[in-house]
């Protein structure tokens, strides 16, 4: 499933979406960013609620396919930019991080 | 590839938000040179970690990444403050970086534990009050 197919489906808001047809493969939870760096798989969906501009830098070192902000945290409007110009897909949901894991293991 | 192909990097030290900078690139150039995804994942992850600890600890330092026929070697140097305790420093959850670098999302005690898992062999040379270089290899085929 493509993130885009993704984001619809769940009804996640999209932040930005500049590598929609990239595929989705499983699911990382976690806000320690070494810790995720280590464990994300490519192609994860990374659901985090730390949102600032290191986030984009670890969600391209891993090559995850998308960041999911869990509690509707929203980062600064130029950090959107860089993930833009990263290609790093973000999508942010009001819900927490495990109704939103539940949410993707059910649409995956 | 016969010639050994070498990027350098300058790891800015005042700027936390833009470490990352030269990992990113490294990725960058890797996939040109058309290297396998894992394999790129690897050196971006282990040099990133270094990048992030020089930024932290030692106020920046440079960062060169060596391309040949069979690995790819990481060599990140920096004039910090050294490291007292190497063994320590290698446990996962150990560490002394400060508070305002834990709320960042760092600082977790993963850096040279996360360098370490990623690559094929990690050497540390630190003198403290002098400096610290690493050197990492990352094996290819």
């Amino acid at each position: 499933m493509t993130v885009a197919e993704l984001a619809a489906g769940c009804g996640f808001e999209v932040l930005c979406l500049p590598e929609p047809e990239r595929e989705v493969d499983g699911v990382y939870i976690g806000d320690l960013l070494s810790w995720v760096m280590g464990r994300a798989r490519q192609d994860n969906a990374w659901i985090t609620i730390m949102s600032n501009v290191n986030v984009i830098a670890v969600g391209t070192l891993s090559d995850v396919s998308c960041i999911l902000f869990a509690e509707g945290v929203l980062p600064e409007a130029d950090i959107i930019e860089t993930a833009k110009a990263k290609g790093v897909n973000l999508l942010v949901t009001p819900m927490p991080a495990y109704e939103a894991a539940i949410k993707l293991h059910e649409a995956l | 590839m016969s010639e050994e192909l070498v990027f350098r990097y300058d790891v800015n030290g005042d700027d936390f938000t833009s470490a990352g900078q030269a990992s990113v690139q490294v990725k960058r150039n890797l996939r040109q040179l058309g290297l396998d995804s894992d394999t790129i994942r690897r050196v971006s992850i282990a040099m990133y970690e270094g990048e992030i600890n020089m930024v932290i600890h030692a106020g920046g330092g440079v960062a060169e990444v060596r391309v040949s026929e069979d690995c790819i070697t990481i060599v990140l140097t920096d004039k910090g403050p050294g490291i007292k305790d190497i063994e320590k420093a290698m446990q996962e959850g150990y560490s002394t970086a400060p508070d305002e670098i834990r709320s960042l999302g760092f600082g977790a005690g993963m850096g040279l534990p996360n360098m370490k898992r990623h690559t094929d062999s990690i050497e540390i040379d630190s003198v403290l009050g002098v400096g610290t270089t690493i050197t990492m290899k990352v094996n290819l085929g």
